[in-house]
């Protein structure tokens, strides 16, 4: 072998580890960035209409099946909650917000007891213009939720374009949820 | 008061870890008996500063100081004051910190054992050490501080996770850190050498033991995890493939490579640039492994929250210490040149084989590990990599080297013949083909082959044995004699080829598990793996800060006691799995739920060969530490060499 290739021979481990290190370099500027989550798990409805449900109002209000949010007039959320979940509770104000804004919101309490989830809706309003629970978790299971709040938007045809687990901050309204609105309005 | 003594101990160490840096890289170069002596006493002060430091820490947890956020936040008074202990070192602060006391102390070890090294070596040596240490304690002190104080203080900590309250986390972290920990050892070695620009059989002889040392460390570190996962998180799994449990088997793999090569460098200085090679990855990938988990790029079971700043930190001192030794590797070891030549099939032969594939498989982990982030960066795709994928690709590649592992012992160096070696391999061969026919015919053949392959292993290593004592053809007594005078080495070695065909038949065997979850009311029993399982009762048992639910079991006249552990402060319930072994066998049973019908629901199963997986890594690990008390012997050697020369100057 040449000297010259053994130079370059053994420089491959170098040239392997820069690479990598780029690689993990601009994942973390993009995991400060906020736009790049290694631990988001994609839902499985995103380009999808919901699976086949029909829940029942809770709280004195209507429920609604997947028929409902088949083609609604304007886009939608549904948002997934629970009275017995802190972070729904610090999400409350941000729905009131998007609801004032005339953005329809629809909720599904997950696993709920109705006398405590009317004194949630008492205590932090009700930004929702239809309310369905799903006492027993099914529906949850087949929409592939995995805890909540969840927050689903769905388009003018029906479909599913974009899920976020967590409560709804200022950052990913601006970010994701506006720009969604404008596109698909 | 002890908190700021402790933060005050860890800046000492920080300063004195970067003056051993560069007196002991530079020194060497002044000319100056000062100069070249001073790293080992600066290592030791280094260390003890340290150890000071981590006291405090630990003191802290001791007396439940919630004033420290670090116990605040993972301690509180009624854990039993063991898990107060080993709660310190349970969480990414205080476990960064227990690797670098780690750290340190492998610096000291060579400060102290290293008398035998040409005293320029061992000052650089420790400076790399050094370095190493104090840029890791420069990331403790300023963005990881563990002795963080929090005011007003909680009345009460948040608990240890339930799930590490278990003997097992006591042992686990350090003895799989001391492992980590220790290749920086061989890493120094390799990075001094490469400063100096030569290396021969001595530098070969002197990295072994540490390579041995650390790589028993990191078995038995890796086999404690993985039984402790095992009776703690209740699936009856053993190994996950999960990244930090790769991030463990990477080093072993490399490690285990190191360890085979450094021989070759030994005996005839060859493959030198191969095991600086080896050296530098091995501990580069036990870095990495420790500290990328951390930074949340990985997804794992083994969650230590850490902000992506302090993965920057932590990217900038891996890039530091990998690229910088890499950079020094391209630039120096081509000219490093082999001088021993062998034949094809030869022991450098195979150890060469070995080499190959257990980097091949070490390969193949590293990229099924980091496949999942780096395709979601470059091509935006969300996936993850599991046991299937490694199941496909590495059993095939661990094949091969369970093949070569029996023969390769036999082979002379230099230049051997095969056949003759196989011929004295029969009764393993036969053995193997024998097992693989016999459980073949009946259950699947995966485990047939895997039965046959540790078989095969473990027979062909006592073959070694009995053909160096002449067993059978000498009289026993005679044998005996002659086994008691065999190199340490050499029965050390043959313990780590037994080990690991007694691990390979343990994780075969647990292909044939079974497993069942069913409902029993007490007093119903159900059939499984020819067993009767009977639920007698249900009752309550109280524990140190939990309450739990215990159910009975019989299986055949043997009562099980698995339980539902409920911690209030956490508002966390643990399945504590009853594990019941014959040694070849286990019987494991965890109480999963107590439905709202009544009764139990149970998950019964039964691992055949399951406790031949941990019992074949202790045999493994104990193996190195016999070899190792051998090789302590030959350290000293070249130190006796150098007395009359006189020239420790």
């Amino acid at each position: 072998m040449s000297p010259w290739r053994r130079r370059l021979l053994f420089g491959i481990p170098l040239a392997l580890a820069v690479a990598g290190g780029e690689g993990f370099y601009t994942i973390l500027r993009r995991m400060q960035a906020n736009n790049y989550d290694p631990h988001a798990l994609p839902s499985p409805l995103i380009g999808k209409r919901p699976p086949a449900f029909s829940l029942p109002g809770v709280a004195g209000m209507q429920g609604f099946a997947n028929t409902d949010i088949a083609a609604p007039r304007q886009p939608m959320l549904v948002n997934w909650f629970a009275s017995w979940c802190v972070p729904c509770l610090q999400e409350a104000p941000m729905l009131a917000k998007l609801a004032a804004s005339e953005l329809a919101i629809w909720g599904i309490a997950y696993e709920d007891d109705p006398q405590a989830l009317a004194q949630f809706l008492a205590q932090n309003g009700n930004p929702y213009q239809r309310l369905a629970a799903d006492a027993d978790g099914t529906t949850a299971i087949n929409w592939g939720v995995y805890g909540v709040p969840e927050t689903y938007f769905i388009d003018k045809t029906g479909i599913v374009r974009w899920r976020y687990a967590g409560a709804l901050t200022d950052d990913v309204v601006d970010s994701v949820l506006n720009p969604l609105l404008t596109k698909y309005a | 008061m002890i908190p700021e003594l402790g933060h005050f101990a860890l800046a000492c160490a920080v300063a004195l870890a970067f003056a051993q840096g560069v007196v002991g890289i530079f020194g060497p170069g002044l000319r100056d008996a000062r100069a070249l002596h001073a790293a080992p006493v600066l290592t030791l002060s280094h260390f003890a500063a340290i150890s000071l430091a981590f006291l405090a820490l630990v003191w802290a947890g001791v007396v439940s100081d919630f004033t420290v956020e670090n116990i605040a936040d993972f301690s509180s008074s009624a854990v039993p004051l063991i898990y107060r202990i080993t709660g310190v070192w349970g969480n990414h602060d205080g476990s960064i910190l227990l690797w670098c006391l780690i750290l340190s102390l492998c610096g000291s070890a060579v400060a102290v054992f290293g008398g035998g090294l040409p005293a320029s070596l061992r000052s650089r040596v420790l400076g790399v050490l050094g370095l190493v240490s104090g840029g890791f304690l420069l990331f403790t002190l300023t963005v990881s501080d563990p002795f963080a104080r929090l005011w007003p203080p909680p009345l009460e900590g948040a608990g240890v996770n339930p799930i590490l309250q278990d003997p097992g986390l006591a042992f686990h972290p350090p003895v799989l850190y001391t492992g980590y920990v220790g290749f920086s050892v061989a890493f120094a070695f390799a990075i001094a050498a490469l400063i100096e620009g030569r290396i021969d059989a001595a530098w070969g002889r002197w990295v072994r033991p540490w390579a041995l040392l650390s790589w028993c460390f990191l078995t038995a570190g890796i086999a404690l995890g993985s039984w402790w996962s095992y009776y703690t998180l209740g699936w009856g799994g053993y190994w996950f493939w999960d990244p930090v449990e790769n991030a463990a088997l990477l080093p072993w793999l490399t490690g285990t490579a190191l360890l085979h090569c450094a021989i070759v460098v030994e005996k005839r200085e060859s493959l030198k640039a191969w095991t600086v090679l080896l050296a530098i990855a091995t501990f580069s990938l036990s870095l990495s492994g420790t500290f990328l988990v951390r930074s949340g790029i990985l997804n794992s079971v083994h969650s230590f929250a850490a902000a992506p700043d302090q993965g920057l930190f932590i990217l900038a001192l891996l890039g530091l210490t990998i690229g910088g030794s890499l950079l020094l590797f391209a630039i120096r070891a081509p000219v490093l040149a082999a001088t021993g030549i062998y034949a094809p099939i030869s022991r450098e032969s195979a150890l060469v084989l070995n080499n190959i594939f257990l980097c091949a498989i070490a390969a193949v982990v590293f990229t099924g590990t980091l496949y999942p982030p780096f395709a979601n960066l470059l091509f935006g795709i969300q996936l993850s990599v599991g046991a299937p994928f490694y199941n496909q690709t590495v059993l095939p590649l661990t094949a091969p080297i369970i093949l070569a592992m029996g023969a390769g012992p036999l082979l002379a160096w230099k230049r051997a013949d095969l056949l003759p070696a196989l011929q004295r391999l029969w009764l393993a061969g036969a053995a193997a083909l024998l097992v693989f026919l016999v459980l073949s015919a009946t259950r699947h053949v995966i485990a047939a082959l895997g039965l046959a392959g540790g078989a095969w292993v473990v027979i062909a290593a006592l073959t070694d044995l009995a053909g160096r004592v002449r067993l059978f053809r000498v009289p026993l007594a005679n044998s005996a004699a002659r086994f008691f005078t065999l190199p340490r080495g050499t029965i050390g070695a043959a313990m780590g080829h037994i080990g690991f065909g007694v691990s390979v038949l343990g994780i075969a065997g647990m292909t044939l598990a079974v497993q069942k979850v069913v409902v029993l009311q007490p007093g119903q029993s159900t059939e499984l793996g020819g067993y009767t399982w009977t639920l007698q009762d249900i009752h309550d048992a109280p524990g140190p800060n939990y309450s739990q639910r215990v159910a009975d079991i019989t299986v055949d006249g043997l009562t099980l006691h698995p339980s539902r552990r409920f911690f209030a402060a956490q508002h966390v319930i643990t399945n504590d799995a009853a594990i019941h072994t014959n040694g070849f066998q286990d019987i494991y049973a965890v109480f999963a739920d107590e439905p709202a019908s009544g009764g139990a629901e149970l998950r019964l199963n039964r691992h055949p060969m399951a406790p031949e997986i941990w019992f074949g890594g202790l045999i493994m690990a104990l193996g190195g530490f016999v070899s190792l008390s051998d090789r302590r012997l030959r350290v000293g050697a070249p130190s006796r060499r150098r007395k009359p020369e006189g020239a420790v100057a």
